[in-house]
């Protein structure tokens, strides 16, 4: 026998399909809210987001280096993780927050856990929430223009009634994290997302038509739609909804499993708001839902083609 | 009417304007011929000649043993000259009757035909397709004669023909269609003369129009054939899926076709079918396409089985690049091969040649739980799950998540963007847990 060719086994053609394609199309994705709000909040928040980027992208690349696994930043996942950060954080936080916020994310939320899709909570989420508990001043300081300007729901929740108009809040002309006021750019990636079948559209549909359906039954001012704007419109929904909640590592896999999540996300998302004592509650929402998410992929097994009854025909 | 399908799937490249426009090319062997004693699922056969023997064209050189096997015929005349083990297209050894071609083509004079085939019992028409050989064409090889054997109390109501041709690069399904057409419609009246209740369907993919057309008018005025037309999509020609998508019916798990009232047979099968009940002819020829972007000047042959893959390739042009990979059947379920001096038997749909491009081997990362996998698979399992527990051999966790239903399709590793070899670590663990379920 002469000849030697590979043998492998099948299928022998693979798709083009590949991790780096997916997380490309997610920072494209993201690129409108963020453009907005380097634009809306100054060129502070575009350092912010390079820090940030920087600091992902060296966390992952340091700790893979020392404990010397393959160096994985080719696969842009990091960079994602960096940019959802940066759109998470307000663009008042002093230039080391970003860093810790960075190194939180990746080294301890990622890599630790064993890295790229074994995590079991959203990084850039599990950092956020971590410098929202640690450094609380300095992650809810809104300013616009250096005016000092509350989100509208944080207003809602002191009593406060002079808001801005649901249009601004809709195009993102509000306090806010760097990334997550502007519903018009982020929905616009979200659309990219599900249209190059990157994430579907369960997640998001069933947590934002959760939130609005809860505003209207438990926030006391029944159809009131402004208010159901500001629910929607005012927080973290859209950018958690869309880019949060579906992250692939935390969130189910099964169909019925990303309608309980989306549920899931909407309502703790609501009650948190409506009853808790922070003003926004779509970081917790989805940090405690990730959790769950072992246990809603068990229990949503598929029925699969075939499992039907013998006599049936 | 917009064309039948299944849920889910993939939609791969489809690679067949290599050879689709071909018309198929009869080959005559040069070479000696060998005949593997196993060319079927089920029992070797026992060889009926030995060294030095002369034997005539359609001469049976193979004896079936046991119920699912299948007899082997020679498809030459000429001179035994080894009984010997030899690399069969699965990778394995197995014994062999190699012939030297006198070429005379001498045959043998049992090979009697029946015009009047209606006047034949169901039963002499099974003993028939049983002593030509038949097996199914397609890949699989089961003894046709067990298929058409369905329990009694099973009432079968749809013969399908598959003609839907899914995998990539193949095209001789698509030729036979078109240049065999009435072979196709003959062979499936045998089959529905056998099964007087049942009608007779021809299923399609829509990337095939001119067949679709061919056999169309070839079956106007029969009452009971039909012509389906199947959405082109990855695994269409899968026999669950093409059930489904004509009937609407799911074959139960760990039942059969027979269960939902169906029969599907092969293209080639078919045309088995007819040349052995009308022409006396056991199965002795077959189509393969040799294809692949390291052949110079792909072909759909008619071969003799027994034919050396080498000899094909060479008729082909021979190779334009070294080729990365070779493969016996399509690129999505055929199997590599290490050598190509092994010889076609029954199941040898194609001879692939692959460029380093074309199949490229990418290394495994890390699983991110895109679900891919999960929306393609149809299945409708979860092959992300089912790989995480196949290579950590939880085989309890594997059997809960449904792993044993799996179909080995392989549109999941297709699709996989970490390049995770998915259809590799299921099969493997089905036949581990199969082979500690016997014990």
């Amino acid at each position: 026998m002469t000849d030697q060719y590979i043998v492998s086994s099948s299928p022998h053609i693979r798709s083009n399909e590949s991790v780096d394609r997916i997380m490309r199309h997610v920072v494209i994705a993201l690129l409108p809210a963020t453009v907005f709000g380097i634009y809306h909040f100054g060129i502070r928040a575009f350092i912010i987001t390079l820090i940030c980027i920087a600091a992902c992208v060296g966390a992952e690349s340091l700790y893979q280096f020392l404990t010397k696994r393959t160096v994985t930043i080719g696969d842009f996942s990091a960079v994602v993780t960096g940019l959802l950060l940066a759109l998470n954080l307000p663009h008042t936080v002093p230039y080391w927050l970003p860093i810790v916020g960075g190194v939180v994310a990746i080294i301890i939320v990622k890599q630790l856990f064993g890295g790229l899709g074994q995590n079991f909570m959203n990084p850039a989420l599990g950092a956020r929430a971590f410098l929202l508990i640690s450094f609380t001043g300095l992650m809810t300081r809104w300013e616009v223009d250096g005016i000092s300007a509350a989100t509208p729901l944080g207003m809602i929740k002191d009593g406060v009634t002079d808001l801005p108009s649901v249009a601004n809040t809709f195009f993102g002309f509000i306090g806010g994290c760097i990334g997550e006021t502007s519903v018009v750019a982020l929905v616009l990636g979200g659309i990219y997302l599900i249209a190059k079948k990157i994430i579907n559209w369960r997640i998001p549909v069933f947590y934002i038509g959760t939130v609005v359906i809860l505003s209207i039954l438990l926030g006391g001012r029944g159809l009131d739609m402004t208010y159901v704007g500001y629910q929607v419109f005012g927080g973290g929904l859209m950018i958690g909804a869309f880019y949060m909640a579906t992250d692939y590592a935390s969130s189910p896999i099964t169909r019925t499993g990303q309608v309980i999540m989306g549920l899931g996300c909407g309502i703790l998302t609501s009650v948190i708001r409506i009853y808790g004592g922070y003003p926004e509650g779509v970081s917790f929402a989805i940090l405690i839902m990730n959790l769950f998410v072992p246990l809603i992929d068990r229990f949503t097994i598929p029925r699969v083609f075939g499992e039907v009854a013998k006599n049936e025909k | 009417m917009g064309a039948l399908t299944f849920k889910r799937g993939i939609h791969p490249s489809h690679s067949k304007d290599f050879t689709e426009k071909k018309p198929i090319k009869i080959y005559t062997p040069k070479g000696d011929l060998v005949f593997p004693m196993q060319q079927h699922i089920g029992a070797p056969c026992k060889p009926l000649v030995k060294k030095g023997d002369t034997v005539l064209l359609g001469q049976k050189i193979g004896e079936a043993q046991g119920f699912v096997s299948s007899p082997i015929h020679s498809s030459i005349s000429g001179t035994v000259k080894a009984i010997q083990d030899v690399l069969h297209p699965n990778g394995s050894k197995v014994q062999a009757i190699v012939i030297e071609n006198d070429g005379q083509y001498t045959e043998i004079d049992t090979m009697i035909g029946r015009d009047d085939y209606k006047q034949l019992s169901k039963e002499e028409l099974l003993e028939i397709i049983k002593e030509a050989g038949i097996v199914g064409m397609g890949g699989a090889t089961f003894p046709t004669f067990i298929k058409l054997s369905p329990p009694p109390d099973k009432k079968i109501d749809y013969i399908m023909v598959n003609g839907a041709e899914c995998e990539p690069y193949l095209t001789s399904d698509h030729r036979i269609m078109l240049e065999e057409t009435d072979r196709v419609v003959k062979g499936l009246q045998i089959i529905l003369h056998m099964f007087p209740g049942a009608k007779g369907v021809i299923g399609i993919e829509d990337n095939k129009r001119d067949a679709i057309a061919a056999m169309e008018q070839a079956v106007e005025g029969i009452d009971n054939i039909s012509i389906a037309s199947l959405k082109t999509k990855y695994p269409q020609g899968a026999e669950k899926q093409l059930i489904y998508s004509i009937t609407k019916r799911e074959v139960p798990t760990g039942g059969l076709p027979a269960d939902v009232g169906c029969i599907v047979q092969n293209i080639d099968t078919v045309v088995a079918i007819h040349r052995a009940v009308l022409r006396g002819r056991p199965l002795m020829r077959r189509i393969v396409t040799v294809s692949g972007g390291a052949i110079k000047e792909p072909q759909n042959f008619k071969v003799r089985i027994g034919t050396s893959y080498r000899e094909l390739i060479e008729a082909a042009g021979g190779f334009t690049e070294e080729p990365s990979k070779v493969i016996s059947g399509g690129p999505m379920m055929g199997l590599a091969l290490f050598s190509i001096d092994v010889p076609v038997i029954k199941g040898s749909s194609s001879i692939l040649c692959l460029t380093k491009d074309e199949t490229k081997v990418m290394n495994e990362r890390n699983c991110i739980r895109c679900g891919k996998c999960v929306s393609i698979c149809p299945m409708n399992l979860l092959p992300a799950d089912l790989n995480k527990y196949a290579i950590h051999n939880e085989d309890d966790l594997f059997v809960q998540y449904k792993g044993m239903n799996c179909i080995e399709c392989g549109a999941c590793s297709y699709i996989c963007p970490s390049k995770r070899h998915l259809t590799h670590s299921i099969r493997t663990t089905k036949r581990t847990i199969m082979a500690k379920k016997k014990k």
